[in-house]
């Protein structure tokens, strides 16, 4: 790998104020399980990494008044493990522990996951169903924007040069609505994931949240197919069919290492009625 | 804040002793191990932390030697297999891979031997099923896992037997 500088800010404010002093020459650095990758092959090349690990601030997880709060240093293992997540989300818990290897988890941030933005990822799409939000310093100040606006399309983030990501904030479900997450695929990263998220009343659905992870250019929440279910009955499964085939034609995919497109939207067409078969029957229990 | 320019200095405990040694900020943990340190258990294999061959412990978590910058051991601890073979309290472990065959070429061993024990040391009595899942990430290309899950197993029971 080609030699660089390395930058231990301690404070939020160092840390955005040497990012944006270093401009093009340089980047964040949290597990390095992406980006060191990307440098190692000379994909990418920095003269300066800026150590998010040594700003204390970024640390942890936690949770209050009904939203989990994921710090930008937390890493897939601390969230899978986390006792508030198990708590109040234990399908975020159960699909961190689907990311990856014990390895990357160790390493790689849930935060680091979303800014690399490469679709074949699971905490987009599983983040996208609880309507999740960044909260982003810069040197001018600070913002919020939802994990949708956040990752805009491969390997690309609406985050402008001198920004860091401090935290992801979860609001949990509604009340009464249970989630689902399924994923698949053969190689190491995801192919396909699958997020959804329903409530029932009268053996109809109420709400419904539908999300697609990897195999579009970036997670996506599914509308169009949401739509077509709110007011539907449960145990119709032409209206999940058809869910499924407005998501498979809406998703994007393209032919790649994982498989064709038709393939994909295949997938997505059974995924989406899986998942919400999922997500009605823990509802139910 | 601290700006790095060329050296660094990683002061850690490796296997039990404390050690200090300069390297660059690119410097792979791996190759501080292996070439500052002449540690050749944890091999780069497929330098993108998808096979487990150069896994180490640090302060007991698995982690991929070829792509965590050695700088992130500072003040810690680091655990890799010429640690494991010599602490007598790791026999049972290194036994049971010997005495189940669980090892062919070798080449994925010490990745293997330090995942099982950092799995056995969070949970002593895993389930079959929670073996396979914990060394999914330890890939070994002539044994077909059996014989590694078996050692695990093995190695799990003799520790309740004492
Ligand atoms: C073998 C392997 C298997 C994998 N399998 C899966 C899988 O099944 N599912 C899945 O979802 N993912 C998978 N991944 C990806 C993994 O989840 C990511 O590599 C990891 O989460 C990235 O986090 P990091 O902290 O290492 O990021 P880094 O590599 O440190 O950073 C990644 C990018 O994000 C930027 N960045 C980091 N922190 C911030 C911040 N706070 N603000 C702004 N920008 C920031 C960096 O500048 C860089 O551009 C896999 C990776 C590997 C190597």
């Amino acid at each position: 790998m080609r030699p660089f500088r390395l930058y231990e800010p301690t404070t939020i404010n160092e840390t955005v104020a040497t990012l944006s002093e270093l401009g093009d020459d340089g980047k964040l650095y949290a597990g390095g399980t992406e980006l060191l990758l990307a440098m190692k092959t000379g994909l990418l090349q920095y003269d300066g990494l800026v150590n998010v690990k040594t700003v204390p601030e970024l640390e942890g997880v936690s949770y209050s008044n009904g939203t989990l709060t994921i710090g930008a240093r937390a890493t897939h293992s601390t969230v899978e493990h986390s006792a508030d997540v198990l708590a109040h989300a234990p399908l975020i818990a159960s699909v961190e522990h689907r990311v990856a290897n014990v390895r990357v988890r160790n390493v790689g941030t849930v935060v680091g996951n979303l800014c690399f933005a490469e679709p074949h990822s699971d905490p987009g799409a599983l983040l996208l169903l609880y309507e999740a939000e960044v909260d982003i310093a810069s040197p001018s100040g600070t913002r919020s924007v939802s994990v949708e606006q956040l990752v805009v399309g491969p390997y690309e983030t609406s985050l402008a040069g001198d920004e860091l990501v401090t935290r992801v904030r979860v609001p949990l479900l509604p009340n009464g609505m249970r989630g689902a997450y399924l994923k698949f695929g053969y190689h190491h990263r995801p192919t396909l994931g699958v997020g959804a998220a329903v409530s029932v009343t009268d053996g109809k659905f109420l709400d419904v949240r539908l999300t697609l992870g990897s195999a579009p250019p970036k997670p996506t929440r599914m509308r169009d197919a949401e739509a077509v279910l709110r007011g539907a009955a449960v145990d119709d499964p032409a209206v999940a069919i058809e869910a499924g085939r407005i998501a498979a034609e809406g998703c994007d995919a393209i032919d790649d290492l994982h498989g064709s497109a038709e393939y994909k939207r295949h997938l997505v067409q059974v995924f989406v009625q899986r998942a919400l078969a999922e997500a009605v029957e823990r509802g139910v229990k | 804040m601290v700006q790095i320019n060329q050296k660094i200095t990683v002061a850690f405990n490796v296997n039990g002793g404390d050690v200090e040694i300069d390297v660059t900020p690119e410097t792979a943990l791996v190759d501080m191990l292996r070439d500052g340190l002449l540690l050749k258990g944890a091999k780069r294999s497929c330098d993108m932390q998808v096979c487990g061959a150069c896994t180490v412990l640090v302060d007991g978590l698995p982690v991929s030697a070829c792509t965590v910058p050695a700088f992130e051991v500072r003040g810690k601890s680091v655990t890799t297999i010429e640690g494991v073979a010599a602490d007598d309290r790791m026999a049972g472990l290194t036994d049971a891979f010997i005495d189940n065959a669980a090892i062919q070429c070798g080449f994925c061993t010490p990745g293997m031997v330090l995942a099982a024990k950092s799995l056995l040391d969070r949970n002593p009595h895993p389930s079959e099923d929670e073996i396979k899942d914990y060394m999914r990430g330890n890939i070994c290309r002539c044994t077909g896992y059996k014989k590694i899950v078996e050692a695990i197993q093995e190695a799990a029971q003799k520790a309740v037997q004492g």
